[in-house]
């Protein structure tokens, strides 16, 4: 018996360019609440009185920013996109991929913000000078909505990431030893206190697509799963106990938050990746 | 404890004095130039052509900013990360610069030369660009304007804040204030 077949929503990508364009542009300019709140929240916990001028310089730093609608950091970032695309969406009027880059195009043209691609990385290193092209992942998923997070993911924090290929014998442990080792070699080069999004399981491509993942969680929200939730909260002890404190200067507010991304793997692999993130944090959400 | 008042360029007297750990303001002229810039700055020094500015107690700052909205200064001007500049730094202190600008570790040759030839390098805050843009007065790019963010410019600032991460006399912050708060879990 044939089924009746759901009418797919039409969407113009245009409709999308325009999202995309005011994303770039809010996500550098307005530090979202759960990591102001981190902010604020760093700068009370905080024990070492330099420590704590960072964060108060961060917090006003944010706020001018916010008011002036000027960058938080004159790194805009590489313009990342995460997009849940519905399956029941058809979307029409041109390209999907050119559609976002013409939104970064513009959101970074308007917006006076810094374009930080280079073409040819390993020779010329020539600018693109719109920012584009974008990292894009898209997940079809059930539904008619679609859903875009953007992120603005700048060069500092990302150079200090890692991808461990461990041992399944190596345990947790091994991985507990390869964050605390990623983030004691980084030291204040990726802007501290940082934000740590932790990908485990799949394989190399995955697994680095879940550690960034990883940072679109709210800094505070806790994990739903307990297991994951302790390793989280064990991941942020230990690498508070660094003491290298805001922007590395000493202190106990090395890190906002541990995120955890998970996902089974092969037998004879354990796959772990770290994607490091600086204190702006700075990513914002649609849903079309 | 209040934050000392330096201005450029700096002597040695002055670089002398500064020690890891102090809060200083910077007043006078700085050059901003990253990555791009240093790779050419370093290629005129090997050739004997002229630089663009005179290095003779010059700091620079490890900066590219994001463009200036109509009616600003300068764009949002945080430090970027300044081990990318460790390749370069000691040939430029060999010929005078006396100060850095920006954020993150350097290399055991970087701190040798900085002993070597009395120079400092300071911390400004990493992801402060709309604050610290604020103390930048005036901005004229005097290099390379076809390498955008990575130009060389003339900043003139204005009680720029930053802190004394290495001296001219091995002293470290970012190793002492992290050894200083490190605990054992």
């Amino acid at each position: 018996m044939a089924t009746s077949a759901t009418k797919p929503r039409e969407l113009d990508v245009s409709v999308v360019t325009d999202a995309v364009r005011e994303l770039c542009m809010e996500a550098n300019y307005d530090l979202p609440d759960d990591v102001y709140a981190a902010l604020r929240a760093g700068k009370e916990a905080e024990e070492s009185p330099v420590g704590k001028a960072v964060f108060d310089q961060l917090i006003e730093n944010a706020d001018i920013a916010r008011r002036d609608r000027v960058p938080i950091c004159q790194d805009t970032g590489f313009a990342v996109f995460f997009v849940r695309l519905g399956q029941d969406v058809h979307l029409v009027g041109g390209d999907f991929a050119a559609a976002v880059n013409e939104g970064v195009r513009q959101g970074y043209g308007e917006g006076y913000l810094r374009k930080s691609i280079a073409e040819e990385p390993a020779q010329a290193r020539r600018n693109t000078k719109d920012n584009t092209p974008a990292v894009i992942h898209v997940e079809l998923v059930p539904g008619d909505a679609v859903e875009i997070w953007m992120m603005a993911k700048g060069g500092g924090a990302e150079n200090m990431s890692s991808l461990n290929m461990l041992k399944p014998s190596q345990g947790w442990q091994g991985m507990v030893d390869a964050v605390v080792d990623t983030v004691s070699r980084a030291g204040s080069n990726p802007c501290p206190p940082v934000v740590i999004g932790v990908g485990i399981g799949g394989t190399i491509d995955m697994v680095t697509v879940l550690a960034k993942k990883a940072l679109l969680r709210d800094i505070g929200s806790v994990h739903p799963d307990e297991r994951v939730a302790a390793m989280e909260a064990e991941l942020l002890q230990k690498v508070n106990a660094l003491g290298i404190g805001p922007q590395g200067l000493g202190g106990t507010q090395t890190c906002l938050g541990v995120f955890i991304e998970e996902m089974p793997c092969h037998i004879a692999s354990m796959p772990m990746a770290v994607n490091m993130q600086c204190h702006a944090q700075r990513h914002k959400h649609v849903v079309l | 404890m209040a934050a000392k008042e330096i201005r450029t360029p700096l002597s040695d007297e002055v670089v002398a004095g500064l020690h890891a750990g102090d809060e200083v303001v910077i007043t006078g002229v700085i050059y901003q130039a990253r990555d791009a810039a240093h790779k050419r700055l370093v290629e005129l020094l090997e050739t004997g052509e002229a630089m663009p500015f005179n290095l003779q107690g010059a700091v620079v700052y490890y900066m590219g900013p994001s463009p200036a909205k109509p009616g600003n200064v300068i764009g949002s001007a945080g430090p970027t990360t300044s081990g990318r500049m460790d390749a370069y730094a000691p040939k430029l202190m060999a010929k005078g610069l006396k100060g850095m600008i920006g954020k993150g570790l350097r290399t055991p040759e970087v701190k040798e030369a900085m002993k070597t030839h009395k120079a400092v390098y300071f911390a400004a805050t990493g992801g402060a660009g709309a604050l610290l843009a604020q103390r930048i007065v005036a901005n004229e790019v005097i290099a390379w304007p076809e390498l955008g963010a990575e130009a060389v410019a003339r900043l003139e600032v204005k009680d720029f804040p930053a802190i004394v991460v290495n001296d001219c006399h091995g002293g470290d912050l970012y190793e002492e204030g992290r050894a200083k708060y490190a605990k054992t879990v």
